[in-house]
């Protein structure tokens, strides 16, 4: 590509046919380079074989099963770092829920998409392991963007991203969840991808 | 203008005929609509049309409704008489040449000695060309009715590639009907018995398929319609039963190209290896055959990317015109050195 303009000196490219009267392009003449020309009778032989070769082409996809992932039956099975709709969860043991109401996640979505109001524990009503709890936790889905930092920013495994991907609604409303959705399991499980797959 | 027919066929008969191809040509549209979708999918690696009834088989009853049910409308610059008859002109042509194909041998129905096609005209390649011709105005006077520039320019070169390629088309079945020394298509069969056509007239062959493909506007000679240029081509304002029309005439001219070349190329309704079934096989012979040309015509759709518009015209005149030429002259030599 560098050596073209003392290549355009050497081969002087045949100007004549782009004179035009009028108009002088000067020494701004791209040279087109083309490959040498066929001649018919190779020409036709190289349509032909071009043509049923595409026509092969064609052919062995036509024998072959379609790669189709037929959607609503069948889903793509998802990596287990795939970033879907989040959740909340409770230590296995006691039962009690591992947010604290630290707002940390909140401080750090940059969608700004989570709203935490928290409340003291008080010994007749535990809800945490910590000395508060979130009375009010809130993912507003139809903002997030997965990008994760809040699992990132939480200091107690609280919130994680999940696998689902299946998020459509028909009201913007139905896609704010609440703590109780973010703790209740997923109605219907994505499937995993395994390992090397 | 009607061959010498060796027997009667009472007035009923050909009523009933022209009912039952009409019937057979709106079935057969269908059909084709679903196997080209599925095709294009398989060839794609994909399914297809799946959803509708088993195995997609309803989607052309949903695509046709759907199209029927649309809201009638037309811009404010087109013309109102000629907008509405011209998808009408397409689809009676297509039909009109759809009843020249001869689906088998006269046969002993009820008595009476009936032949399986529409009519065997003394002329038939002429018919069908003449057919064409009219079918031309059914895209040009649809293009230019529009009052779209879209639409004109698809309808021009319709018109200009329709002209260059009848010619080849024509030439192509000169060598036929010098070797058959017939233009009836049932005598043009029945001059096949010894070895189909495609054999001896394999480049008259050759140069009526890829005519063919231009004339019905199929991929790659599809300028007509170039939907990356010209939005739509011709049909670009139709919408609803218009544009239905257009479509059902589209795929019923696919289907007569392939019904003409199994007629004139494949032999009819003739059994390879001298095998002589009865009679009631002769139409599922030609059906046969016939499925086979349209698998072609979407196999190559699936294959071939559209050609340029100027390389189409030069393809037309300096590659197939002079091959078509070339062709009829050399079977004309032959015939006369052999007789």
């Amino acid at each position: 590509m560098s050596d073209t303009p003392p290549k355009a000196e050497q081969a002087t490219p045949d100007t004549t046919a782009l004179k035009v009267e009028g108009w002088n392009p000067g020494d701004d003449v791209i040279e087109v380079v083309r490959s040498p020309d066929p001649g018919p009778g190779r020409a036709t032989w190289r349509t032909f074989r071009e043509t049923a070769r595409g026509l092969l082409t064609t052919f062995g996809r036509f024998t072959e099963t379609p790669v189709t992932v037929e959607y609503p039956e069948e889903k793509t099975p998802v990596y287990p770092r795939f970033r879907g709709r989040h959740k909340l969860h409770r230590f296995e043991d006691s039962g009690l829920e591992k947010c604290v109401g630290c707002s940390l996640c909140a401080a750090a979505c940059p969608a700004d998409c989570i709203r935490v109001v928290a409340a003291e524990n008080t010994p007749e009503n535990r809800v945490s392991a910590g000395e508060r709890y979130a009375a009010v936790y809130e993912i507003n889905l139809s903002r997030c963007i997965f990008c994760g930092y809040c699992e990132v920013a939480c200091p107690f495994d609280a919130i994680t991203m999940g696998h689902d991907y299946e998020l459509s609604d028909y009201d913007r409303s139905d896609l704010i969840f609440t703590k109780e959705m973010l703790l209740a399991e997923p109605l219907e499980r994505t499937p995993l991808r395994n390992e090397g797959e | 203008m009607l061959a010498v027919v060796g027997y009667f066929e009472p007035w009923w008969i050909q009523i009933l005929k022209a009912i039952l191809i009409f019937a057979v040509g709106l079935q057969l549209v269908p059909v084709v609509l679903l196997a080209e979708r599925k095709l294009l999918g398989r060839f794609q690696s994909r399914y297809g049309p799946n959803r509708v009834g088993p195995y997609g088989a309803l989607q052309p009853l949903a695509d046709i409704l759907k199209l029927l049910t649309k809201e009638q409308s037309r811009p404010t610059t087109s013309v109102g008489l000629l907008f509405a008859i011209a998808p009408l002109i397409s689809i009676l042509t297509a039909v009109a040449a759809f009843a020249i194909i001869p689906f088998g041998d006269t046969q002993d129905i009820f008595g009476t000695k009936v032949g399986l096609y529409g009519i065997d005209v003394s002329i038939g390649p002429l018919y069908v060309f003449a057919l064409g011709g009219i079918a031309f105005y059914g895209i040009m006077l649809g293009g230019w009715s529009s009052g779209s520039k879209y639409s004109f320019l698809g309808a021009m070169r319709g018109a200009a590639q329709l002209i260059s390629y009848e010619v080849s088309q024509g030439l192509a079945l000169v060598g036929v009907v010098i070797t058959a020394q017939t233009l009836s298509l049932t005598g043009i069969v029945t001059a096949q018995k010894g070895m189909w056509y495609f054999i001896p007239q394999f480049f008259g062959f050759l140069v009526f398929l890829v005519a063919g493909f231009a004339e019905t506007n199929r991929a790659p000679f599809d300028v007509t319609e170039a939907d990356a240029e010209l939005v739509g081509g011709y049909n670009t304002e139709y919408g609803g039963g218009g544009f239905a029309s257009y479509y059902f005439a589209e795929y019923l001219n696919v289907l007569v190209v392939s019904g003409i070349v199994t007629t004139i190329f494949l032999g009819g309704w003739l059994m390879p290896f001298g095998i002589h079934p009865p009679g009631w096989v002769d139409p599922i012979v030609v059906l046969f055959k016939m499925s086979l040309i349209t698998f072609l015509f979407i196999w190559i759709r699936a294959t071939l990317p559209r050609l340029r518009y100027d390389q189409l015209m030069s393809f037309g005149w300096k590659v197939l015109l002079p091959l078509a030429t070339v062709n009829t002259l050399v079977t004309a030599i032959v015939v006369v050195a052999v007789h």
